[in-house]
């Protein structure tokens, strides 16, 4: 009677079939499990609120503001007026519909970006016209705000992160915003926190029906921090105003614990360009620019001849060799003799006898020299005396990189007797061979910031802290700590040293840049200088150089202030450290006559000769 | 109605009957469920708990009816349902391509539903004809026509879905003494049909050719006497009927048609466009592991992923927020429903009776199998409704009439009449 039961069989294996499959899709394969929780549920990311960027004095600085995009859906889209739109945008119709297509290629679902970072102005004027386009929206995301429109070398911007940022740090996904150059750069951790996700119950359109489980398994942002700079925003202004029209750069230390108090490269940018829609048009723009290098941040990168302010580095290393000491005396005769037939003038009279005291005010080339020769020679040979001589350089942070906290920057170069055996075959040469070093120009490079530091240490006698911008995190001070780090000189050496430097400004080569009340310390340099025009070397006017600090005791502020082409020293550098020094300690300037001059003067007549392809004078 | 119906229904049927019921609300309140609202009870759920009450009222005015009624009406009714089929073309109401429903006061209704009780009770009633013998080629082709009237006018609405499910009726033939040879005729048809879109043809050919010689070898050494002919008829056919799938296939079949069965076979991998649903359907199901994500927690089943979820998916839903228990629970408790009315059906003495209660057995079975196979991926994507299970008010009160049916029948399967 097998007919009477053939329906229950069947029955039984069709079950049996049933079973067997759905233990191999709920039980066995996790494949169907784990693609569930990709198309149903939406991991989106939470973002704290970027930190906020603070001056030394609790000023802001960078804040953020909203930012718009305008999203598209194009499968919600209805026929619209692709020419009003895209005028809205302040976008050519070409590129208008080309991001269309993109969008289109990339999903008809998801939501694409068509416009980024609109400005509030222009988010009103859309957001008023909205309603015509079905299938677009604005996404409210924030971007930063500058309060100031200085400081864009130390601040640095952010934008969104590229394919090459994604594959170095994972933490980014697309259409996240990465910190791009300086502070932002260097604290992006900081300064963004840690984002967290929330999950979405999503639907089969791909649209968000609400939290996923009530949000169970969201992970909270760690919040971002707000930090505080070491720059005095108000004397970072004044020091862009000073070099207005002027290239060069102004490095400011507060000596005794190495905080930057002021870092101008001029030309500058206003920061506030490189936000929103127009960034990369802007940035295009600064970094198209080649001749006034607006990108180029001066005060870190640029390495110069360092001059005249070297010598009392050298001044230092031979008291503390006990190759001089201050009574030492050499002649002068309108310069010397530094070897047969080699001459090295000097803008004493002849027959003077200088002191290194007045050496220094009277920035001797000749008692350098003779000081520099005995460096060199203090040793067995003069590749152990220039080694031994780079190695106290070393120590004031020269020829390497020094270490502060931007991702900017440049070693200078400092010589060892490596260098010039490679030039020069090994003893092939001799102190006189090398003699320029002895005053700042020959083969040395120095950034201004290491002009600044060596300064600091000068007025700290005998040490710096490596100087950085960081103040404080949330109001907490512990931050990284700066090491505090000794040079070889012993502190009885500076005395004398910065008695001339004193001098300097009293009654040497920079009595402009004298203060009532403040015993200013400092040195001025005038710098030759060569380009390479239409492949013959010629000279330039020469660099404005001067480093100071102030007040003679302890010091509250060491700076560099370098001028391109500004000519001598006293010109332009060492007024415009003075109105520096007076505006960071006095808070107000007396020398009018002399802040205007600064203000007003400019040098573009000086900087357009070599452009413009006829013979040209230089020094006048 | 006595007093003595309370010892002698079937309370495992209405059991059964009662926890499928149940869990497809629950299922369809589910699939169903707006997150915003949190609320459907004045939609589809309420309108489903509606026609539940409807099916119980009506199932208990069946309980108190003689089975000579049905028998005696069953020509009529089977007319009056071929009647509201034909009336379709004037009166109905096209939806989702197919014009299968009425529009009664804000309630639809879909004929072809109601059409299973009728052709059930036509083919008891055929069959137990006392002039009637299965066997009997005349017989045969009578079961056929009554078969193929209602098909034939649901294949023109269209709706091949339900068409197919009349196919269930000719499993009480074999029942009721129909050669088994059909059966193994039309499994080894639907072997050939399938094996010839997965291989090459000319490899099936010579395979077939190959296989009836050997076999023909094989019965000569064995036997010198034995007829080749058979081997050779069935050889030819199985050829023949070979290269005609291959030309239905290729030349008469559209794109969708084939796309289908090579969605199903996993010729083709399709998970965008028609393999959609199934895909998302296993998504789904697969999702829920060993005891699923529970009642409202189905993220694939809020997510609306399933296209189809409350009416011919459902089985996506308990799978993903069920689980390998709730769903191996529910194809339990329908193999407890189908085998025991096929066993109750056995002991009856009535032939009218037994048949029918085949009837419903293999509509249930049908469905079953049909449905969930659809929704594991195991068959094409034909639309029918999961018994008691899926949204649907006709498919809850055509099921539900049948299983007071069956209740009746077999409380009074000691009475003659």
């Amino acid at each position: 009677m097998t007919r009477n039961y053939f329906l229950q069989t069947f029955t039984f294996i069709i079950a049996l079939a049933f079973t067997a499959k759905l233990i191999e899709l709920q039980l066995i394969s996790s494949n169907y499990k784990s693609l569930s929780e990709n198309n149903a549920v939406l991991e989106s990311p939470v973002f704290p609120e970027r930190g906020f960027v603070y001056d030394r004095n609790n000023k802001v600085l960078v804040a953020n503001q909203p930012g718009y995009d305008l999203m598209v859906i194009p499968e919600s889209t209805t026929k619209f007026d692709t020419l009003e739109l895209s005028s809205l945008l302040n976008l050519s119709i070409e590129r208008f519909n080309l991001k269309i297509r993109k969008a289109i290629r990339y999903s008809i679902k998801i939501p694409s970006i068509i416009s980024s970072e609109i400005s509030k102005e222009t988010h009103a004027i859309i957001q008023e016209k909205l309603w015509k386009y079905p299938g677009f929206y604005l996404q409210k995301k924030s971007i930063r705000k500058y309060y100031y429109k200085v400081g864009s070398n130390i601040l640095g911007y952010i934008s969104e992160v590229n394919e090459n940022d994604m594959l170095m740090d994972s933490y980014y996904q697309s259409g996240e915003l990465l910190g791009r150059q300086g502070i932002e750069k260097y604290y992006e951790k900081i300064l963004r926190g840690e984002k967290g996700k929330a999950f979405y119950q999503k639907d089969r359109y791909n649209r968000i029906i609400g939290p996923y489980e009530d949000g169970k398994f969201d992970i909270a942002p760690i919040p971002a921090n707000n930090i505080n700079l070491t720059i005095d925003i108000e004397l970072q202004k004044y020091g862009e105003a000073l070099l207005k029209n002027k290239r060069g750069g102004i490095v400011a230390i507060e000596p005794e614990t190495g905080e930057i108090l002021a870092l101008i490269s001029s030309p500058g940018y206003d920061p506030n360009l490189l936000v929103g829609k127009e960034r990369s048009s802007n940035y295009r723009k600064l970094a198209n620019d080649t001749i006034s290098k607006p990108l180029f941040d001066r005060g870190l990168q640029a390495q110069y001849s360092p001059g005249s302010p070297f010598k009392v580095l050298n001044a230092l290393i031979a008291l503390q060799e006990g190759v001089i000491n201050k009574e030492t005396k050499f002649t002068c005769n309108k310069g010397h003799f530094y070897a047969r037939g080699a001459f090295m003038e000097c803008h004493c009279k002849i027959g003077t006898k200088n002191n290194l005291t007045s050496a220094i005010y009277k920035s001797c080339n000749t008692y350098f020299a003779n000081t520099y020769k005995n460096i060199i020679n203090s040793k067995d040979s003069p590749s152990d005396g220039l080694n031994n001589w780079k190695n106290h350089l070393s120590s004031f942070g020269l020829g390497k990189y020094l270490g502060y906290d931007l991702a900017t920057g440049q070693p200078g170069f400092i010589p060892d007797a490596n260098y010039y055996n490679k030039w020069y075959k090994k003893g092939g040469w001799k102190a006189p061979t090398i003699i320029s070093n002895s005053i700042g120009q020959g083969e040395i490079l120095t950034t201004p910031i290491q002009m600044a530091n060596f300064t600091a240490a000068i007025a700290n006698r005998g040490f710096y802290i490596t100087p950085h911008f960081i103040k404080s995190i949330n109001g907490d001070k512990k931050t990284k700590k700066f090491e505090k780090k000794r040079t070889t000189i012993d502190s009885i050496y500076f005395e004398p040293v910065i008695d001339g430097m004193e001098k300097v400004i009293q009654n040497g080569t920079a009595k402009i840049a004298r203060i009532k009340g403040i015993e200013v310390c400092g040195k001025t340099g005038t710098i030759e200088n060569f380009i390479r025009l239409n492949g013959k070397k010629t000279q330039l006017t020469d660099h404005s150089m001067f480093i100071a600090f102030a007040p003679k005791d302890n010091p509250k502020i060491a700076l560099a202030v370098f001028v391109e082409n500004g000519y001598w020293g006293s010109r332009w550098a060492a007024p415009i450290a003075s109105l520096m020094i007076e505006k960071y300690i006095n808070k107000n300037i007396k020398k009018k006559w002399l802040e205007n001059r600064m203000l007003n003067g400019g040098l573009n007549d000086e900087y357009f000769k070599p452009l413009s392809g006829k013979p040209f004078r230089i020094n006048e | 109605m006595n007093k003595t119906l309370i010892y002698r229904i079937d309370w495992i049927i209405i059991f059964c009957y009662l926890i499928l019921v149940v869990f497809g609300l629950i299922n369809i309140y589910s699939s169903t469920y707006d997150n915003e609202t949190s609320s459907n009870l004045n939609s589809l759920i309420g309108k489903q708990i509606i026609f539940l009450l409807i099916s119980i009222s009506f199932g208990i005015f069946i309980l108190g009816i003689r089975t000579r009624f049905f028998q005696q009406f069953s020509f009529i009714i089977y007319m009056i349902s071929l009647l509201s089929l034909i009336g379709l073309f004037i009166f109905g109401q096209t939806v989702n391509g197919a014009n299968s429903w009425y529009f009664l006061g804000g309630i639809s209704v879909q004929p072809s539903e109601f059409a299973k009780i009728a052709t059930t009770f036509m083919i008891a009633k055929h069959l137990s004809g006392f002039q009637t013998n299965i066997k009997n080629k005349k017989s045969l082709i009578m079961g056929v026509f009554i078969i193929l009237l209602p098909v034939s006018l649901i294949i023109m609405q269209p709706d091949p879905g339900s068409a197919i499910i009349f196919c269930s009726f000719f499993l009480i033939f074999f029942r009721e003494g129909l050669s088994f040879n059909y059966l193994i005729l039309t499994f080894s048809a639907i072997g050939l049909f399938l094996v010839t879109l997965l291989a090459p043809i000319n490899f099936i050919i010579y395979s077939i050719v190959l296989i009836s010689l050997f076999f023909i070898f094989y019965i000569k050494n064995k036997n010198p006497k034995s007829k080749i002919f058979p081997t050779i008829l069935i050889g030819i056919s199985s050829i023949v009927f070979i290269l005609s799938v291959n030309f239905i296939f290729y030349s008469v079949f559209e794109q969708r048609h084939r796309d289908r069965f090579n969605i199903m076979l996993g010729i083709i991998e399709d998970t965008k466009g028609l393999g959609y649903n199934v895909n998302q359907s296993k998504i789904a199901i697969g999702s829920g592991g060993l005891t699923g994500k529970g009642f409202l927690q189905g993220t694939q089943t809020k997510g609306n992923f399933v296209p189809e979820q409350q009416t011919d998916y459902i089985f996506s839903t308990v799978g993903e927020e069920w689980g390998f228990l709730g769903s191996f629970g529910l194809i339990t408790v329908f193999v407890v429903l189908i085998i025991r009315m096929l066993n109750q059906a056995e002991k009856q003495t009535n032939i009218f009776r037994r048949t029918f209660i085949y009837g419903i057995s293999s509509l249930i079975f049908t469905h079953f199998v049909i449905n969930i196979g659809m929704s594991l991926g195991l068959l094409p994507s034909i639309g029918i409704p999961l018994p008691f299970i899926s949204y649907g008010g006709s498919s809850l009160l055509t099921f539900s009439l049948l299983i007071f049916i069956y209740l009746n029948f077999d409380s009074n399967r000691l009475n003659d009449w």
